[in-house]
């Protein structure tokens, strides 16, 4: 009935801390928490990015003479309207671009009229982009626009969403880098505490105790240390990428928005620290049978 | 008396040897019947120790066959052993006692090993404490002990869980005379229901406080036994 041995062993250091394994154990979580759930919203960013973008494209008319410009924005809207692959369709107005281009060029003004802006046109299709899509609609807008430059939305940004894929898999080796570390340290903490406990491990050996409960006595507070550390970690790294996707909330982007965290998301991120737990265990029952096993 | 019963241990043409020296122990071969009580003596370093480590399962023989409670000590796997070291009870001659654990929880251990429940071993364990005369010591750790006192930790632990067969390795160096019987008596005790005993000592007035003993006798790896003279 009595199923466990009820038995404390030395701790390896600092009896009322625990030693160090804790803290370090709370630092690696926190580390991994933030990078996996970086590299999640990295992820889902990319992912919706690319979904909204293949369903758009820009015209630009790169026509500088200005009542050219204008005619040719008119023709290339109305050849756009014509075609029911088109749901939505909108020409930037010049206030909105000269808005937007201010930071770079500075203020174009009235009196900076004379720097030629493109006329944009902004398309959403109601199917998704083809190849041969594009290229047709290409033709059909350079026939009543011969300056019209078309391009599919996500052409322009691919490269930048091959670099958020990057980062994704960096953030990816920097967590499993992080867990090997954990490990060793969970490793250490074990072997210096079987170090301070070979006496222990050896007499209950020899009173016959069994492997699992000689396992389960360095078990025990390995494994509460690990889960301390790991409770820590999560509630640190958490919050902290809480707080930071308040601050990214706050900039009300839909860009932004689109790397918010789901529900599974969260679910692999507490799972970090379980996997934590459960490689305090294993390290701790592998360096007890090793001890056991060279007595015989 | 006890001819004809199954032996409890057997040897047959044992020898120990450490690493790659000469052999230590040699041509072991003898048997020891259940009830019967054992002294092994022999000079300092005649492999006293060595012996009863084989005899507790602390060690494996270099060579020949160990047989304990019928079972071929050798082939049985890892798994088999610790059930068949809960019927030994061991007083190691370092005592062994665990230092960060009070007296009490010392010996304690061997009852909580074969899982016993701690209502019942409460009283068992102050009734043995008592009887070693460390009653009032129960709370203690055996740094703050005399050499004395942790021997007689180191035999209540021993003794605790009525073991079949009690190893004991000069448990009575470090106590006075009077006390020493006292053990002894103890020992007689626990042969008396049923124990063999095995008791590994240099003390020739304590051989003969037991007259049913065997005497055991190991020079340089070499091992005699004599009969009881009653
Ligand atoms: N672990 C070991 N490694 C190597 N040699 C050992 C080991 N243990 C014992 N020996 C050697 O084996 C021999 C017998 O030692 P053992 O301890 O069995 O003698 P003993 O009869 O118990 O002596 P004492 O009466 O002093 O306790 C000695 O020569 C000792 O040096
Ligand atoms: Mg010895």
């Amino acid at each position: 009935m009595n199923g466990r041995l009820k038995l404390r062993i030395r701790r390896a250091s600092n009896k009322r801390l625990g030693g160090p394994m804790p803290w370090v154990v709370a630092i690696m979580v926190a580390l991994m928490v933030m990078i996996a759930s970086a590299g999640m919203a990295l992820s889902n960013l990319a992912r919706t990015s690319e979904a909204d973008l293949s369903g758009s494209l820009t015209v630009q008319i790169m026509e500088a003479a200005e009542y050219l410009r204008d005619r040719e924005a008119a023709a290339a809207m109305s050849v756009l309207e014509e075609r029911d692959d088109i749901a939505q369709l909108r020409r930037v107005s010049d206030r909105e671009l000269r808005d937007m281009l201010e930071p770079w060029l500075g203020d174009l003004g009235e009196g900076g009229a004379n720097v030629p802006i493109p006329a944009l046109i902004d398309a959403r299709l109601a199917v998704p982009l083809s190849e041969a899509r594009l290229a047709q609609i290409r033709q059909s807008v350079i026939e009543a626009a011969p300056s019209a430059r078309v391009e599919a939305q996500s052409t322009w940004l691919a490269p930048v969403l091959r670099a958020v894929s990057a980062l994704q898999y960096y953030a990816l080796g920097l967590v499993a880098l992080l867990g090997v570390t954990t490990a060793a340290a969970v490793w250490l903490a074990a072997r210096s505490a079987m170090a301070a406990n070979r006496d222990t491990i050896e007499v209950v050996h020899l009173l016959g105790g069994t492997d699992d409960q000689v396992v389960r006595l360095f078990q025990k507070p390995v494994v509460r240390d690990a889960a301390l550390g790991g409770a820590v970690g999560f509630i640190l790294g958490g919050g902290l990428t809480l707080l930071m996707a308040r601050q990214f909330a706050a900039l009300d982007s839909g860009l932004v928005a689109s790397g918010r965290l789901g529900v599974a998301d969260w679910a692999v991120i507490a799972s970090i620290p379980l996997a934590a737990v459960a490689l305090a265990a294993l390290t701790a029952r592998i360096s007890v049978m090793s001890v056991l096993r060279g007595i015989r | 008396m006890n001819a004809g019963r199954d032996p409890i241990v057997r040897f047959d043409n044992v020898g120990l040897r450490y690493g790659t020296d000469r052999e230590v122990l040699s041509d072991l071969n003898f048997a020891l019947l259940p009830d019967s009580f054992y002294f092994l003596t022999g000079p300092s370093g005649a492999g006293k120790t060595s012996l009863l480590r084989l005899l507790y399962l602390a060690q494996k023989p270099s060579r020949g066959i160990i047989s304990m409670f019928g079972e071929n000590a050798g082939l049985l796997p890892r798994k088999a052993l610790p059930p068949l070291r809960r019927r030994i009870g061991v007083v190691f001659q370092d005592f062994r006692l665990i230092d960060h654990l009070s007296v009490f929880d010392n010996v304690a251990l061997p009852l909580r090993i074969g899982r016993i429940a701690e209502e019942e071993l409460r009283e068992s364990v102050s009734d043995m404490l008592d009887w070693v005369g460390l009653g009032h010591r129960a709370e203690a750790h055996p740094a703050v002990l005399s050499g004395g006192e942790q021997q007689r930790v180191a035999i209540a632990r021993a003794v605790i869980a009525r073991p079949e067969v009690l190893v004991a390795d000069e448990p009575t160096g470090n106590v006075d005379p009077a006390m020493g019987r006292k053990l002894i008596r103890l020992f007689e005790a626990l042969n008396r229901l049923g124990t063999t005993v095995v008791v590994a000592t240099h003390d020739r007035t304590l051989q003969k406080e037991v007259s049913v003993a065997h005497m055991m006798k190991l020079d340089r790896g070499r091992l005699t036994i004599a009969e009881p003279a009653a």
